[in-house]
């Protein structure tokens, strides 16, 4: 009986060491195994460093994974249908064994990618790395990035209570303001005029049929892509001291340093900066610790915290205050001080627009792999950063007390056109104003105005979550 | 058969490329009709369950009152002139659905603030236009709503009130 099983075994898995004992060895595991064959056999020793990418990249993978087998979990349970909905999910809670850490894993796992999605994008785009032959596995990751937040989106529906109930329906009512195809797309995004069983059938299918098929194929695109652009952005050398701002630039490619001798797992000393080093084990060891430490990590929220679920949803009343998912929040800002076209169409678009097409925006030949580009780079992102942080709830507050007294700041001029010239204005005056004082580079002047716009909207997604309380009305995050 | 016969071979492969180009262009423009009439909204699905209302004589509602239908999603209102006027519950501006907050006299969303009076009309933004008005109809000094249309409209307008 062993032997037979035994038999299989062997013809299952190709022959290999179980322990490599030498770097041939080494190398042959990363070659004969399936998940492994995927991982270059070896890599700059320089990428390794954890603040170079701080694993973002590798820890959506391991979320989306999480998600993916906690949700197969949960559709052995749940039932899309708005009448059983609602008792499905209290089963999940209260009936089914562990149902509610599942459903806490599920929940923390999302939020935990949404924010870790943002970090790699933000990372990616800290240190340049979207130039050269990554520019498109810029734009496959911004699909990713959609695809992504519609999966955020749909789900939020899925509990059917107040708060998903109520959320869904804003959000897409906010659909209703596009100029002439509105109520078009509105009607065809909740399956009918209202929210209801189509709503909830489809969004039930797009999360968790279209847009899972759609990840796995994206994913698989994106890492592929990665792998032959050379694999991460190479940062540069260290300088002997601590880095400094001496503008050595980024390194030619990987293929330049000298192969070393490579790095054992009984080692205990770095790898030299300068030499590439196998994937087993010095990258596997990272990689493997980060997911566990990942996957402790949203096991302990979701056992902790669970998963919120509120009332039933009511049709009849909507909650005070009603809010959108907290990632749509920033929108949702955004409608409270401008005309609707404005915040719902034009904004979204020019951002998304500007987003996908940033690659092909900015001069191609600076160094990729040095966070922030340069010391100048660093010091206009921090401008710009310093500026949307006072500039943003500024123009909030100044609304709010103005807002009342002046009916010219609504409408298309005063509430489209005119705040908006105006944030263009103060875009390009932040532009010319790194360019002519510290120097910068036309990128470093790109990365400033990028930095502006994205601490901006996060401002503005924090006001929206913590600072608006009954009625939406400005209030302490303390006061309700 | 083929080179002799025909006095250019070069044309004829083209416009069979050209044919073939067609042919998969046809063919993916019916798939995509197909998807997007797949995915088309249904109609009629909205108003299934709520055909006309019937809210009841004229003398019940007081003049300057407000009652609420929560099944056909409307509010009732008969003004101070003794007009009626059926407002759809739905805040024009995202949606929510708005409260008669009686101490105020006033319809307040309760998601972003909006307000409007007795007639639907905005009180505060960010509410873009009046409530959305229902069709109402006075038979034999019964009040009746049909819940199934919803009427948009710019501003109030006496003329949409409905006297008994």
């Amino acid at each position: 009986m062993t032997g037979l099983l035994r038999r299989i075994w062997d013809s299952a898995v190709l022959k290999g060491p179980l322990v490599p004992r030498s770097d041939r060895e080494r190398a042959l595991v990363t070659v004969h195994t399936l998940v492994l064959h995927l991982r270059p056999v070896r890599l700059p020793a320089r990428t390794l460093r954890f603040t170079h990418t701080f694993g973002l990249g590798g820890s959506t993978l391991v979320l989306i994974g999480v998600l993916a087998l906690s949700g197969i979990l949960m559709t052995l349970v749940y039932q899309p249908v708005p009448g059983a909905a609602y008792d499905s999910v209290v089963a999940l809670e209260e009936a089914v064994r562990f149902g509610s850490l599942v459903r806490g894993v599920h929940h923390w796992s999302a939020q935990l990618l949404v924010v870790v999605l943002l970090l790699h994008v933000a990372r990616v785009f800290l240190t340049g790395g979207y130039h050269g032959p990554r520019r498109f596995n810029w734009v496959v990751g911004s699909a990713l990035l959609a695809a992504v937040a519609v999966n955020a989106f749909t789900g939020y529906l899925l509990p059917w209570d107040q708060l998903s109930y109520w959320a869904v329906t804003i959000s897409t009512a906010m659909l209703a303001y596009v100029p002439w195809a509105g109520p078009l797309l509105q009607r065809v995004v909740r399956g009918g005029a209202e929210i209801g069983p189509a709503t909830l059938t489809a969004f039930y299918a797009v999360h968790t049929t279209i847009v899972p098929t759609l990840l796995v194929g994206l994913m698989a695109f994106h890492f592929w892509r990665v792998r032959k652009a050379g694999g991460v952005v190479v940062p540069p050398p260290r300088v002997g001291e601590p880095p400094e701002d001496g503008g050595s630039g980024a390194q030619p490619r990987s293929g330049e340093s000298p192969r070393g001798p490579s790095v054992g797992i009984h080692s205990r000393r770095e790898p030299p900066d300068d030499e590439n080093v196998l994937f087993v084990p010095n990258l596997l060891v990272r990689e493997v610790a980060l997911a566990l430490a990942l996957v402790a990590a949203v096991t302990v929220l979701g056992s902790a915290l669970g998963a919120p679920l509120g009332e039933r949803a009511n049709p009849g009343l909507s909650p005070n205050p009603t809010k959108a998912p907290w990632y749509f929040m920033g929108l949702q800002e955004l409608l409270v001080h401008l005309h609707p076209v404005f915040a719902v169409l034009v904004i979204p678009l020019l951002a998304a627009l500007g987003f996908v097409l940033l690659p092909y925006l900015t001069d191609d030949d600076e160094p990729a792999g040095r966070w922030f580009l340069s010391a100048t780079g660093l010091r206009a992102a921090a401008l710009a950063a310093g500026v949307a942080l006072v500039a943003t709830p500024a123009a909030v507050l100044l609304h709010a007390v103005l807002g009342e007294r002046l009916p010219a700041v609504a409408g298309w001029i005063g509430g489209g056109l005119l705040p908006l010239g105006l944030v263009a204005a103060g875009a390009l005056g932040l532009a010319r104003l790194v360019r002519r004082r510290f120097g910068a580079s036309r990128n470093e002047a790109t990365q400033a105005v990028v930095v502006l716009f994205a601490v901006a909207f996060t401002v503005l997604t924090l006001i929206g979550v913590f600072f608006r309380g009954r009625g939406m009305a400005l209030a302490w995050p303390w006061a309700a | 058969m083929t080179g002799a016969a025909s006095p250019e071979p070069g044309s004829r492969r083209r416009l069979l490329r050209r044919l073939w180009a067609a042919l998969g262009v046809a063919a993916l423009a019916e798939a995509a009709w197909v998807v997007a009439s797949f995915l088309r909204p249904r109609r009629g699905d909205a108003g299934r369950d709520a055909g006309l209302v019937i809210a009841g004589p004229v003398d019940r509602f007081e003049p300057g009152s407000v009652s609420a239908f929560p099944a056909g999603k409307f509010y009732l209102v008969r003004l101070k002139d003794g007009g009626f006027l059926a407002l759809h519950r739905e805040c024009t501006h995202l949606g929510c659905t708005v409260p008669w907050v009686a101490e105020q006299a006033r319809f307040t969303c309760p998601c972003h603030a909006s307000a409007f009076d007795l007639t639907g009309s905005v009180l505060s933004p960010p509410a873009p236009r009046p409530l959305d008005l229902l069709p109402v109809r006075i038979e034999n000094g019964v009040v009746k709503v049909d819940p199934r249309q919803r009427l948009r409209r710019a501003a109030f307008d006496p003329s949409q009130a409905v006297s008994p």
